[in-house]
């Protein structure tokens, strides 16, 4: 039996009627036909499916939709003002923080989570805390430096270098 | 992967909850956090006709010391542990877990109560509430009972909270002075679920005599396991290394692990000896600290 919800999506409410079974990603992708959430392991491994659920990162392959009922949902579509990059965004594009491109929404939607509680964290913590998500084409590198990037801009830091690094 | 059909309520009392679990019988579920229940109907190893979201019950979820107790509500997030004071200050062992716990956006969702509940051995807190000697509340109509988490864990997935039951609080007793704890897994890569896994708490004298200690196992047995053996060969003891060679080597064959792909079972008896071992010095030397 279908159930009626209403959900806020990168600030817009939609109420829908959907099946308890739908997940939540496949309502952002399907529903809505907002494809730059991904789904890549589907068994809450690789992280890829990273939203925010009233703001805290949650992979949504393992997520029902009527769990976000009366929730407000961030996707990557709802980084960017108009044109202006999140700070998270730019960061990812100075530092080629991606390769595919594969895993990047997610890990950047954890990134905002893990810099909304934290906006200076050493490197150990960025580490364990995208290690909920995983990057196959071994970027982790560039990734753990773009969010160093994006802690700085969001505390009104001098910006750290972009150029490569090599190891 | 797609789970099969159910039907899905949200009560919003806990009286409602347990109305409808009694009514429902067997064809029911609570989900709580999801993160075991939901990958499982995903795969169809589950296929509850019916599910019961507690989320939006009130009341469940909160950390609090009462009564000779730190009090953890059922809905309480993995999370919420990692960055609670009390827990920080006085219980070291959850900030060791939280780390090796999944990840952080599982640990979003994931509950301690569900973490227990689900009954796996696999899980990293039954381990850490054995060495803690915690208490479960169990609350049906009826009222609440409070269970031994000696006397939770029947079986593989199967625990003392009967039909028409819901976990709604796990009890630890608050630590005497000079007691300190510690966990620690070995996991293939993070998120994996422990190749073994050893929870420890003991408490010392002003001479370092162990006056009380619990040891828990994770994953290495067919429940969450308690090394008796080991906990006897130090209780009552002045603790030495020889000593914890010795519990460690108890626990290591007082276990049974299973070959599988995280390891051979020797392999996985070597790694419970070195990591008891490493957790009764690490919790003696918080318990010396405090």
């Amino acid at each position: 039996m279908e159930k009626q919800i209403t959900v806020t999506i990168n600030g817009e409410a939609k109420t829908l009627n959907v099946e308890p079974r739908l997940l939540l990603v496949h309502l952002i992708r399907e529903n809505l036909n907002m494809t730059g959430t991904h789904i890549g392991c589907d068994t809450s491994s690789c992280g890829a499916c990273t939203v925010l659920m009233d703001g805290k990162a949650v992979k949504s392959c393992t997520v029902l939709a009527v769990q976000a009922d009366g929730k407000s949902v961030t996707t990557v579509e709802g980084l960017a003002t108009g044109n202006n990059l999140h700070p998270i965004q730019e960061a990812f594009k100075e530092n080629h923080a991606l390769h595919c491109g594969f895993c990047t929404p997610g890990m950047m939607m954890r990134a905002v989570e893990l810099l909304d509680k934290n906006n200076n964290p050493t490197e150990e913590e960025i580490r364990w805390g995208i290690s909920g998500n995983l990057c196959r084409c071994t970027g982790y590198n560039n990734i753990v430096r773009a969010i160093q990037y994006a802690g700085a801009k969001m505390r009104g830091d001098k910006l750290p270098s972009t150029d490569p690094v090599f190891v | 992967m797609i789970p099969a059909p159910f039907d899905y309520s949200t009560p919003a009392t806990l009286k409602e909850a347990l109305t409808l679990l009694q009514q429902l019988g067997d064809d029911a579920k609570i989900l709580a956090g999801g993160h075991s229940l939901i990958p499982m109907m995903k795969l169809r190893l589950a296929s509850p006709a019916h599910l019961i979201d507690i989320n939006k019950i009130p009341g469940l979820s909160y950390i609090k010391e009462e009564g000779g107790y730190l009090k953890i509500g059922a809905m309480t997030r993995e999370v919420d542990l990692e960055e609670s004071e009390i827990i920080r200050k006085k219980f070291p062992i959850f900030i060791d877990a939280s780390k090796l716990i999944a990840d952080p956006q599982v640990r979003n969702l994931g509950t301690v109560g569900g973490n227990i509940a689900h009954g796996d051995a696999a899980n990293d807190q039954p381990a850490i509430m054995l060495a803690l000697r915690a208490e479960v509340v169990i609350t049906s109509l009826e009222g609440e009972r409070v269970v031994p988490i000696d006397e939770f864990f029947f079986g593989f997935y199967t625990t003392a909270v009967q039909q028409g039951e819901i976990l709604t609080e796990i009890r630890i007793p608050t630590p005497s002075k000079g007691t300190g704890s510690a966990y620690h897994k070995m996991e293939r890569k993070a998120g994996d679920y422990a190749i073994a896994g050893a929870a420890v708490q003991v408490s010392l004298d002003g001479k370092g005599t162990c006056t009380q200690i619990g040891i828990g196992l994770t994953n290495v047995n067919a429940t969450p396991m308690r090394a008796f053996r080991s906990e006897e060969a130090l209780k009552g003891k002045k603790l030495s290394a020889d000593l914890i060679e010795q519990a460690a080597q108890l626990a290591a064959e007082d276990c049974n692990p299973s070959d599988d792909l995280r390891g051979s079972a020797d392999y996985k008896r070597t790694i419970v000896k070195a990591l008891t071992k490493r957790m009764i010095h690490k919790a003696a030397e918080r318990a010396v600290n405090s």
